[in-house]
C-alpha cells in the first residue's frame, strides 16, 4: 500500500487545497461582516472629489456629536446607471445623484423610498445647485461663444449619452431651453438639436469619461460641461490648456440627495444616514461645496473667493421650463422620445 | 530551437531564401515589440514616473489593498472551483459517449462566445433585486449582487472553459489504457484516479490552471456589470485601476495595473520555466 516517493503527493495537495478554501471562508466571513457604522452613497460620475471631502468631514463631525466611528463607501457613475443599480438591489443607504428624474425612477420601480422623497429636505432635496458650462481650448480656436455656434459645420462636441448620465440630460435640455428662446418654433428647434447631436462623435455613459475624452485623449474642440467638472479639469490640467466659455443662458441643476428607506431599515443605520444627508446643509459642508466650485445653497459659509469664480448667468429651472422631471424624462429622454427622434449616430 | 542540426547544412534550396526568413522574424519581432511590449513598459514607466514612494503609496492606500485582497480571493476561489468542476466534465467528455455529449462540449466553449458583459447581465437578471430570485434573497438577507458571491459567481462564468479545454483534447489523445491495466490489476478507481489518470495530464491541468488565473485576476466586463464599483469593498484590481484613472490619479493608477500585470509576468513566467525544468517529461506525456 505504499505510495510512490513523490515531491508533491497529492493528499498533500489536497491538505493544501483544503487549507486556501479555508482561508478563503474566514476572509469571506470577515468581509460579510460589518461590525462597525458603515454608509454606502451611491453618486453620480463628478462628485468623486467632492464626497472625498465631505466624507472625512462628516467623520469627524459623527464622532464628536456620537462617539461612533463611522465609515462611507463611495460608488460612482452615470447618474441613471447608478440608479439602475440601486433598482436592482445595491444596498444604498443614500443616494446623491444628478437629477431628481433618476431618485423618482427608484422610487417608481421600487418601494425602496416614498413617490414625495424630494420633499423631505429643504430646497428640493438639493443641498447645493451647478449648470452647464462649455469648456473650450486655450484661445477658444473654433470661436465658441454661444449655443448657436454649436451647429457650426466641422465642430466636434463632446457630451455623454442623455440615457445613462444625468449631466448630459441637463446639456441637452440647456441647449432646447436656449433654442426655445432664438427660433420659437418647435420644427426649429428639433432642426437645431438635430444639428448640435450631429457634431457629437461618441457618447461616453457618463460625466467623466467625457472630461477624460476631452481632457485626457485631446478629442473635440468644445466639452459640454457640468461647471465643477470644467473647473476641475482647468486645475487638474492647468489653465493654460482650457478656458471656460460661459453660454449667455443655462440650466439651474439641482442635484437631489435621498434615504433609501428600504435599505436603512434593514441595516439599522438609519439615524447616520440621516445626519448625513443633513450635514450636507451645514455651514462646514457648504463651505466644501463652494470650494469644489458646485453652487452652495448658503453662499454666505463659503469662502467669498469661491464663490466669486462662479459666473452670474441666466438660469432656467426645469420646473418652469419643462414642467418637471417626469414629464422631460418621458417627453426627451425615454424611448422613442425627443432624443432617440433626432440622435443618428453619426459614423 | 530544432532546427539548429538543418542550419548546419546548405539549406537554401530547402526552404525560403534568407531575405524572406529575415524579413518574417524581424515583422514578427517588431510586431510584438510595438503592440506588446511597447505598452507593458509603458505601464510601468508610468507608475514610478512619480517615484517609488508615490509607487508605493499608490499601493499601499487602503482601497487599494482591499482591492489587491478581493482579486486574489476571487481567483482563490474562482480557480479552485474551476479545477474540480473543469476535471469532471473533461472526464466525461473524453471517457464516455452519452446523450448530450456534444451539447455538453458546446456548453464548456459558451463563456468563449459570449461576451462578459452578458455574463454579468444574467447574474443580474437572477439575482437582482427585481431578478427572478431577488426578493427570496432579500427576504433571507442572502447578498449576492453588487457583493462577493456575484463577483465570483461572474468569474466563475467567464474562466470555466479554461481547464477543460486544456484537459479534453490530452484526454482524448491518451486515450484509456493505463487506466484500464491500472484496474485490471485490481487498483480501486480512486487509486487509478490519482495515480495514473491525474498525473497523465498534469501538464495539461498546470496550463489550465495558470491561464484561468490569468483571467480570473484580469476579469474587467462581466465583473464590473455585477460589482457596483463600491470603492474599498467590491471593487477589484481592475476596477480599481479604472476608479483611480477616471479620478485624474494616474500615478495610483498605473502603480496598481503595474502590479496587475506583475502578476500575470509571474504566472507567464512560472510557466516558462516549468515548461524549461520538465521539458522531457512534458514531451513524454504528450507522446505516451
Amino acid at each position: 500500500m505504499t505510495q510512490p516517493v513523490r515531491l508533491l503527493s497529492w493528499s498533500r495537495l489536497i491538505d493544501l487545497a483544503a487549507f486556501v478554501a479555508a482561508m478563503a471562508f474566514i476572509l469571506f466571513a470577515t468581509l460579510g461582516a460589518h461590525a462597525q457604522q458603515t454608509l454606502l452613497n451611491v453618486s453620480y460620475d463628478p462628485t468623486r472629489e467632492l464626497y472625498r471631502d465631505i466624507n472625512s468631514a462628516f467623520a469627524a463631525h459623527w464622532k464628536l456629536k456620537s462617539g461612533q466611528s463611522v465609515t462611507i463607501r463611495q460608488s460612482h457613475g452615470g447618474s441613471g446607471a447608478q440608479a439602475r443599480a440601486v433598482i436592482d438591489g445595491i444596498s444604498a443607504d443614500v443616494v446623491t445623484l444628478a437629477l431628481a428624474g433618476d431618485i423618482d425612477a427608484i422610487a417608481q420601480r421600487t418601494p425602496l423610498l416614498p413617490k414625495d422623497w424630494q420633499a423631505r429636505l429643504p430646497n428640493n432635496s438639493a443641498p447645493y445647485t451647478s449648470t452647464i458650462v462649455f469648456l473650450v481650448r486655450k484661445g477658444n480656436p473654433k470661436g465658441v461663444k454661444d449655443w448657436g455656434d454649436l451647429v457650426k459645420p466641422g465642430l466636434a462636441i463632446i457630451t455623454p449619452n442623455p440615457k445613462t448620465s444625468g449631466g448630459a440630460r441637463w446639456n441637452y435640455l440647456a441647449a432646447w431651453a436656449w433654442a426655445k428662446r432664438a427660433y420659437g418654433d418647435e420644427s426649429k428647434v428639433r432642426a437645431y438639436i438635430a444639428g448640435v447631436l450631429a457634431n457629437v462623435p461618441v457618447l461616453d455613459t457618463g460625466a467623466r469619461g467625457a472630461t477624460t475624452t476631452f481632457a485626457q485623449r485631446g478629442l473635440g474642440d468644445v466639452f459640454l460641461s457640468w461647471e465643477n467638472e470644467a473647473f476641475l479639469a482647468l486645475e487638474e490640467f492647468g489653465a493654460d490648456k482650457f478656458e471656460i466659455v460661459v453660454p449667455s443662458l443655462s440650466i439651474l441643476a439641482e442635484p437631489p440627495v435621498a434615504i433609501i428607506d428600504g435599505n436603512v431599515d434593514k441595516k439599522g443605520t438609519r439615524a447616520v444616514a440621516q445626519a448625513y444627508l443633513e450635514f450636507l446643509y451645514t455651514p462646514a459642508a457648504q463651505k466644501i461645496i463652494a470650494k469644489r466650485h458646485y453652487r452652495p445653497r448658503f453662499p454666505q459659509h463659503a469662502d467669498q473667493a469661491d464663490i466669486a469664480l462662479l459666473p452670474k448667468l441666466d438660469l432656467v429651472t426645469i420646473d418652469g421650463e419643462f414642467g418637471g422631471w417626469e414629464k422631460a424624462q418621458k417627453e426627451h429622454f425615454a424611448e422613442g422620445g425627443t432624443f432617440d427622434q433626432l440622435y443618428k449616430p453619426a459614423r | 530551437m530544432s532546427e539548429a542540426p538543418l542550419q548546419a547544412q546548405p539549406a537554401a534550396h530547402k526552404s525560403e531564401s534568407r531575405l524572406v526568413r529575415f524579413a518574417l522574424i524581424g515583422l514578427a519581432f517588431s510586431f510584438l515589440a510595438l503592440f506588446l511590449f511597447l505598452p507593458l513598459a509603458a505601464v510601468f514607466h508610468e507608475a514610478f514616473r512619480r517615484g517609488l514612494d508615490v509607487y508605493l503609496a499608490g499601493l499601499t492606500e487602503p482601497d487599494a489593498l482591499s482591492a489587491i485582497r478581493l482579486t486574489l480571493l476571487v481567483a482563490a476561489i474562482a480557480v479552485p472551483v474551476n479545477v474540480v468542476v473543469g476535471i469532471a466534465a473533461a472526464w466525461a467528455i473524453a471517457r464516455y459517449q452519452f446523450f448530450g455529449r456534444n451539447v455538453l462540449v458546446s456548453l464548456v466553449d459558451l463563456p468563449f462566445s459570449v461576451s462578459p458583459v452578458i455574463a454579468g447581465l444574467v447574474y443580474v437578471l437572477m439575482f437582482g433585486a427585481q431578478g427572478y430570485f431577488g426578493p427570496w434573497l432579500r427576504a433571507n438577507d442572502i447578498e449576492i449582487m453588487f457583493a462577493l458571491p456575484g463577483i465570483v459567481l461572474a468569474t466563475l462564468f467567464v474562466t470555466f472553459p479554461f481547464v477543460a479545454r486544456e484537459l479534453i483534447p490530452h484526454m482524448e489523445a491518451i486515450g484509456s489504457m493505463d487506466e484500464e491495466a491500472a484496474l485490471t490489476l485490481g487498483a480501486s478507481p480512486w487509486r487509478m484516479f490519482w495515480t495514473i489518470s491525474l498525473p497523465n495530464v498534469k501538464w495539461s491541468l498546470l496550463y489550465g490552471v495558470l491561464l484561468c488565473n490569468a483571467r480570473a485576476m484580469g476579469e474587467f466586463g462581466a465583473v464590473a456589470v455585477v460589482s457596483g464599483r463600491i470603492r474599498g469593498l467590491t471593487a477589484t484590481m481592475p476596477l480599481h485601476i479604472e476608479i483611480l484613472y477616471n479620478e485624474y490619479n494616474g500615478a495610483a493608477a498605473f502603480a496598481v495595473a503595474s502590479l496587475l500585470a506583475g502578476l500575470a509576468l509571474v504566472t507567464l513566467a512560472a510557466k516558462t520555466f516549468l515548461e524549461w525544468r520538465y521539458a522531457d517529461s512534458i514531451a513524454a506525456s504528450r507522446h505516451s
